[in-house]
Parts: structure tokens; sequence; C-alpha cells
């Protein structure tokens, strides 16, 4: 279930096939390269091709069917190029023409003009309607009697037609097209609604002896209001909707536009798009790192805030890894780009958010199954409607069944119901992001409100990750020196963090490790190899007690080194025991209080190592926590989720190493702690950017303030239309004598969608607890 | 009275059949290139036949300036894209096992089914 980012982000890939080395030669004038759309079969590459060769200026055109991309050589413009391929039946674009930051603003600009259509739709139709409207409430005369009311109504009808064909267009192609199809929609119900009511207003009009004298009344103002009424909401919810993509609009806009590469010993700006792998990259103070890459001269201190919401700079010095987007603060550094395009780590986030927050929370499920059948059924219930008035009804019958068909059909909003979820999961997601916690899919947002027991690796998530040797007891004929260089020696080849601490701990005292042979790790217990022809032991107590070696007094020096929350290691020489060496993990500095957040919120925080029972429990104790397991090998480690989820707990599980995986995924949602920016090589279904547990916190709040605002507009929603329809019917009317005005349905549907994105829209300001 | 009951009645039963119980016929994904065009509130076509066991591409040109059009979930296949105005957009899918996917908008508004076999 689990994928990485970079296979995200291969599932995502579009038409744009961008590689390296194609983006280079575009740079030459003679040489010109075209992504083609829309060439789905290999007889349109010969076509293509013709049609290239046909433009004037055209030496030779090759298409690459694989990557979609033609290259042409000859000096022809891009601009006739482009349109060649357009005549032939297909789309094509400059291949450096389009960053994700154009595409944006292209649809910004799209939006503002629909924006702007809408709103000329709505005063058009208002502009007719409202005065109507007026008339109506002063006069209170809306009748057809004489054959002057008749002429006058008349020339009203036909502007109402003039606003429904202006105004209303969409809505009635919308209606006739999807009819086609077999399927129904908003448009449907608004084309019906507004239609009945115009239709029916003109056979009063011209056939008025057609209809009972006191039915004869024309519903012009209405239909026109409520034209203008929705196309007005759907304006106002076109600028809302804009608004919850904020998030990833930032992310985007992080991006820089060019680079300052070194190539041939000189310094040259050239586009984002054009920089090459291994490509040396100058970045100055105050700039914006361009691509990934890893520094290979100068040091300076790094922004990464945007990308993980960690506030302080970090350092960055030869050898350490940059994130495109970051912010260089200090020093001028060279370095080499190792990802770029769509591989860079922003890209990949960017991806990432945008697809999460197309995802749905399987919340949102009803809903869907509900929208599914929704507009058919409020036909039905429109033509029900009508049937029991003309049946049951007080006179005027027709007047009483035509108003509450067309009043059922304006006020049941599909919309309102289908936007609830989809808008506050874009919105919540995005808000994560700017956290620094990714959300893989609308599911892991869902299941994360809900967790119960937080599990936390130690090693790496409570702690630092790196420890340090505090303690070396020397037990035997071995000194300090030799038990160290020995030690070293043995761990040289091994990436455990414990391991690390004490090779780093003995090059720091000068000391050269050795050649080492025959190593063979003993999982969970320790590692053995041959140093100098020595046979070196090193590891728990366990071990050394299967290979009989005696321990002495040293057992209680070791248990009291671990009631001080430190590790210590048995090192035997030769089967003969020689030292202890103790290694500290220093606990986070803000793990503490975000552990204290998330018991705060009501979930049981456990912690998971691998290290022995004392060493677990001095640290649990340092971090305010009360349930541990300890000497957890790496591979009981998904038993414990189990174990707590055979509890009924919904369980989280965060850790940083590679044999946390299978934890991770076996959890009922795994957390990765990330390290830094290199967020590629995670595979959780939620990822934090910065080491900190407040990402943690942080992430479940979100969750939380999601799914409420999910649960508010659903609710909302269903209450809306299911009190809404029932009283535009008239269920009321045999009791209170009371029956809605299609206008005012028309104006309830209007805001109703416009108050879900509204509603969404405050997650904008939800704020993680103060750190 | 009793005419125009029968009729309510009979409209009724049409709706039933024309939305729920009547199936389209399907396009077929061939020789020539599909693309799928999202246009007043639909997709065209809506219902397309592909073959089983073997990764495809779909294509899709929104010409809809609604927003809601703008988001493509297939939620079977967990992919959910966003198509862009006036351009073409391709959508990668897996080698398919035989069977029904749905594909619609945020909404489900939208609607469309590619039957697999």
């Amino acid at each position: 279930m689990n994928k990485s980012i970079a296979d995200t982000a291969k599932d995502h890939c579009d038409d744009e096939v961008v590689t390296p080395e194609s983006s280079a030669s575009a740079t030459s004038s003679m040489h010109q390269e075209l992504i083609i759309e829309g060439a789905g079969c290999a007889s349109c590459v010969g076509k293509i091709e013709a049609a290239l060769k046909q433009v004037s200026g055209v030496n030779q055109a090759e298409m690459n069917f694989a990557q979609r991309t033609v290259s042409i050589t000859g000096d022809a413009n891009v601009a006739d190029l482009i349109k060649a391929v357009e005549k032939a039946g297909y789309n094509a674009k400059s291949h450096s023409a389009e960053t994700e930051e154009d595409a944006l603003d292209e649809k910004e600009k799209a939006d503002q003009a629909y924006y702007k259509r809408l709103m000329k739709e709505t005063w058009i139709a208002l502009a007719l309607g409202v005065p109507l409207m007026a008339y109506a409430l002063i006069t209170g005369e809306m009748n057809v009697n004489t054959t002057g009311e008749q002429v006058v109504w008349g020339i009203v009808g036909i502007l109402t037609l003039g606003v429904l064909i202006v105004s209303g267009k969409h809505f009635f192609v919308g209606a006739w097209k999807s009819f086609l199809n077999h399927s129904a929609n908003m448009d449907t119900l608004i084309a019906l609604g507004t239609g009945t009511a115009w239709l029916y207003s003109m056979v009063v009009v011209f056939f008025p002896s057609s209809v009972p004298q006191e039915a004869r009344h024309v519903y012009f103002e209405a239909t026109a209001i409520i034209i203008g009424l929705i196309d007005l909401g759907l304006a106002l919810e076109l600028k809302a909707r804009g608004r919850t993509s904020e998030a990833i609009k930032r992310l985007i806009g992080l991006q820089p536009k060019t680079a300052r590469v070194v190539r041939d010993d000189k310094e040259m700006d050239i586009a984002i798009d054009q920089v090459l792998l291994n490509d040396v990259v100058r970045v100055r103070p105050g700039e914006k790192i361009p691509v990934d890459g890893e520094v290979i001269e100068g040091h300076t201190a790094i922004d990464e805030s945007m990308l993980t919401g960690e506030p302080m700079p970090v350092e960055k010095a030869v050898g350490d890894t940059l994130a495109a987007g970051t912010i260089n603060k200090t020093g001028s550094i060279l370095f080499k780009a190792t990802r770029v395009g769509k591989d860079t780590a922003l890209a990949q986030i960017i991806n990432m958010v945008k697809r999460a927050q197309n995802s749905k929370p399987p919340i949102g499920r009803l809903a869907d199954v509900i929208s599914a059948y929704f507009v058919p059924v409020v036909m039905i219930i429109a033509v029900s409607s009508a049937l029991i008035w003309l049946n049951f009804g007080p006179d005027p019958v027709v007047a009483y069944a035509i108003v509450s068909a067309t009043t059922v059909l304006i006020i049941a909003c599909p919309c309102a119901l289908g936007l609830a979820t989809p808008m506050s999961v874009m919105v919540g997601v995005g808000k994560a992001a700017e956290a620094g916690v990714l959300i893989r899919n609308g599911a892991a947002l869902q299941t994360a409100s809900k967790i119960s027991a937080m599990i936390l690796d130690k090693t790496g998530t409570i702690t630092l990750g790196a420890p340090k040797v505090t303690d070396v007891l020397i037990a035997g004929e071995y000194d300090e020196q030799t038990v160290l260089q020995l030690a070293a020696t043995l761990e040289s080849g091994s990436e455990h963090p414990l391991a690390m601490a004490i090779v780093e701990s003995a090059q720091e005292r000068g000391i050269e490790t050795g050649k080492v042979s025959n190593f063979n790790a003993i999982a969970g217990h320790g590692v053995q190899a041959e140093v100098d022809g020595k046979t070196l032991l090193f590891g728990n107590e366990k071990l050394m007690r299967e290979r009989g070696i005696d321990l002495g007094a040293f057992v209680q020096k070791a248990q009291a080194l671990a009631a001080d929350a430190k590790t210590p290691m048995y090192f035997a020489i030769d089967n003969t025991f020689a030292a202890i060496i103790a290694v500290a993990d220093p606990i986070k500095e803000d793990s503490i209080a975000a552990i204290k957040r998330l018991q705060h919120s009501g979930i049981r925080v456990v912690m998971l190592t691998g290290d022995n029972r004392d060493t677990a429990k001095a640290v649990a104790n340092k971090a305010g926590i009360t349930e541990f397991f300890a000497e957890v090998l790496p591979e009981e480690k998904s038993k414990k989720v189990q174990e707590l989820q055979m509890q009924g707990e919904v369980v989280g599980m965060t850790g940083d190493g590679i044999n946390d995986a299978p934890a991770l995924a076996i959890a009922n949602v795994g957390f990765a702690i990330g390290t830094g920016t290199d967020v590629a090589i995670e595979s959780a279904d939620i990822t934090l950017m910065r080491g900190s547990l407040h990402g943690l916190a942080d992430a479940i709040a979100v969750s939380k303030a999601t799914l409420r605002n999910i649960k508010q507009n659903l609710f909302g929603a269903f209450i809306y239309n299911v009190a809404g329809v029932p009283f535009a019917a008239g269920v009321l009317y045999p009791f209170f004598g009371l029956l809605l005005n299609p206008v005012i349905a028309g104006a309830a549907m209007a805001f109703s969608s416009l108050t879900v994105v509204t509603n969404a829209n405050r997650l904008r300001l939800f704020k993680a607890q103060e750190h | 009275m009793l005419f125009i009951n029968i009729a309510g009645v009979v409209l009724i039963g049409l709706i039933v059949w024309w939305f729920w119980l009547y199936k389209p016929k399907e396009a077929e994904l061939g020789e020539d290139d599909l693309v799928i065009l999202v246009e007043n509130g639909t997709y065209h076509p809506s219902r397309i036949k592909l073959p089983s066991g073997k990764p495809v591409e779909i294509k899709f040109m929104r010409k809809d300036q609604s927003p809601c059009s703008e988001a493509l979930l297939i939620p079977d296949l967990q992919i959910s894209d966003t198509l862009p105005l006036n351009k073409l957009k391709t959508i990668q899918l897996p080698a398919l096992s035989t069977g029904e996917y749905a594909f619609h908008c945020q909404m489900q508004m939208y609607r469309g089914q590619i039957t697999v076999e």
C-alpha cells in the first residue's frame, strides 16, 4: 500500500516528458524541441513529422514517440511549428515553455475570466429580475387577465427568454448534453426548474384560457432571479475555491525561475529547467537553492522552514545535501546538482500534496453514493409533488403544482453535498504541508484523527539518534585505548547508530581502526568478528551469557548505567569479558513537550526500543512516558503494533529507520520522521519533514480539525437537502399554510455550496498549538 | 385527471429507465486515439471499454470552465489528478483485471465508467 514519493511521482506522470538531456538541446537556436500531446498511435508520428517538414525553415523533424517529443533542426519560428502540429490535429508546446507556476498563472487567468463572465451574467439576470420582483411585491399583480396584460407580459416573457439564453445558456446546454449522456447534474435541476417556470408562464400569457383563472400567474421574476442568484453563487464559490489552494500555490512559488551554473569555468544564469544533473551551481546569500544538490564548496546556514516547518536555520558544509526552494542565509556556496526538474524534493512534495488534496477520505463515501442518485431522485420527487398537489391540493392546483415542482428542483443542491468533503481535505492537507507534515491521502487523514495509541520508536524519534560514548569501564587486562581501538575496528563496518558512536569516539581520540574479518551480526544481540587474530564479541548481557562469559559484578554497574538512560554494552576479547562501553543518546530538546501534547489530547503514548529494560525505563521516565516495550527485536516491532491493535486501539507508529518499515505499514497510520528535506526515502502514510515530534501532534491536530470541518459540512449539506426538499414540496402547507417561494429556494441553493466552501476556508485559520 | 396521473407515473418510469437502467454503448480504445472530452457537465464518451491485462493510457481534454470538472478521480485505482483547461492530459492506467471502474469529478456530477474485458 505504501509507495515512495518517487513512485508516486512516477504514477503521476503526464504528457510532459522532461529529461535533462533534451532540455539542453533546446538551448540551441538551430535545434528546437516540442512536446506533443494527443499522439496516441505510432501512425501519428509520420503525420506530425510530415506536417513539421512543411514549415519553411525546417530541415529535419524527428519524433520520439515514447517521450512524445519532437526535435526539429532548422531556423523555423516556434509559433509556426506549433501551428503546423495543431493543424495536423495534435497539440504542441515548446519544451521549456511551461512550468508549474506558468500553469498556475494560466489557471488563475482562466478562473478570472470565468468569474467575470459569471458576474456579467448575474447582473444581466438581476437587472431584469429585481425590478420585476419589486413590482410583484409592491402591486401583488402578476396575473394575466386582459389582452393588454397579455402583450406586456409577453414582452417580459421574451426578455426573460433573453436572460435564459444569455445568463443561463450554460445550464441548459449542460443539462441537455448530460441528458443525452444518460446522466443528470446540477444543470439539469436548474434548467428544469427555471425552464418549467418560464414555460408555464408563457402558456399563461399566450393561452390564458387553458389554465383556470386563479392560476393565471406568471413567474418571470423567479426565473430571472434564480438564474442570477445561481450565477452569483457560482462566481463567489469560484473565488472561495481559489483560496483553498493557497498552500499549493505557496509551495509552487518556492521554486526559483533561474539558476547560476558554472559551465566551462564561466558562471551563467540559465532557466531552471535547463539545469542538468551534476551541474555545479553557485548560490549567494539571500538567494534560493534552485535544485537539489550536495555542497562542494563553502559553508552556510540554510532556512528550510518553508519545507520542514523547522524555524531554525540549518548549518550546511561540504558534503551536506540541499533542497530546492530553501533559502541560503549566510555564505556563498557551490553545489553539485543531484536531483533536477520533477525529481527534486520540492517537486515531489508538490506532487504528493496535490494528489492528496484530490483524494477522498472514507467519510465522504456516503455523500458520494447519495450524489450518484441525487438528481434523478429529486426529479422524481418533483414530479410526485406536482401530482400530489394536482390531486389533493387547494385551488389553483395547477399553480401550486408548478410552484412546488419548480421549487423542489431549484432548492435541491447536490453541490453542497459533493463539495463538503473535498473542499475541507484540500485546505487541511495544504495546511498540514505548511507545517511540514505530508499526508499521503484522505484515508490517512481520516485515520490520523482517530488515533488512540501512538508508538514511538526510541532511537532517532524520541532521541537525537546520534549516540555518544559516555563511559568505558575496564574489567580485564586491556586498557581503555586498546578496548576502544578494537571495539571501533569491530564496529567500523556497521551502520548501527550505537556502532557509529563508538567509531566516532575513537576517531575523536585519534585512535586508528584496523582490519576486521569474519564479521557476523547477531540480530538483536550484538556482533562478532576477528581483529588482529583476536575473537571479539560485542553486545548485550544475553549474548555474553549464551557464550558462557562471566560478567562478575559488572552486571550491577551496567544496571546503574542503564538507570541513567545510558546503553551499556559488554565487550569480550577471546571469550573473556574485557569492558563495558556505555553509550547515551540524548533526548531531543522538544520531545518531552511534544509527548505531553499527545498525552493531553488523550493519546496513549508507548515507547518501543531494542535497548535493555533499564535504559528504556530511564529514557521513558525522562520523556514522561509510562508505558514502554524494551528489548524488542526489529522483526518484533510490527507484532507490538498488532498487540495494541488487538486491545482495540487505533495505532499510530512513528519511526525513522528502515527496520521500522513493516511496523509503519501494519500500523493504522505510519508516521515517518524525515531527515530534513530528504523525503524521497519515506514510505509512510504521513511524513514529518522535520525531526521534531511536535510534527506528530500537529499532524493529529490538523487531521482532527479537518475531520471536524468535513463533518460540519456534511451535516449542513444533508440537513439542508433533507429539510429543504420536503419544505419546497409543500409538506408544511397542510399544517401551517406555508409554501416556499421559488426565488428563496434559488437563493438558498446558490448560497448552500458557497457556505460549504467558506466553512472549509475557515480551516485556513487553523493553528497548531504553540510549542 | 386520470390522464395526468398516468402521464406523471410514466414520466417517473422514464426517469428511472433513462438515468439508471439504460446502458449506453461503450467507446473502445482502438487504433485511433481516444480522447475523453470534458465539456458541458459531461465526459464524452462517458463509457469506455479497455482491454484487460495491459497498461493503457487514456486522455482527457477539458473544455469546461467549471472548477468542478478540474479534478478527475478513479477511486478503485487510487488515481486522482487535475485536468488542465483546454489541454490534453494523459492518465496512465496500470494493467487492469476485468471489471468496471468508475471515474468522476470530485462531486460525482461528471461520471463515467471504464469497462475492462
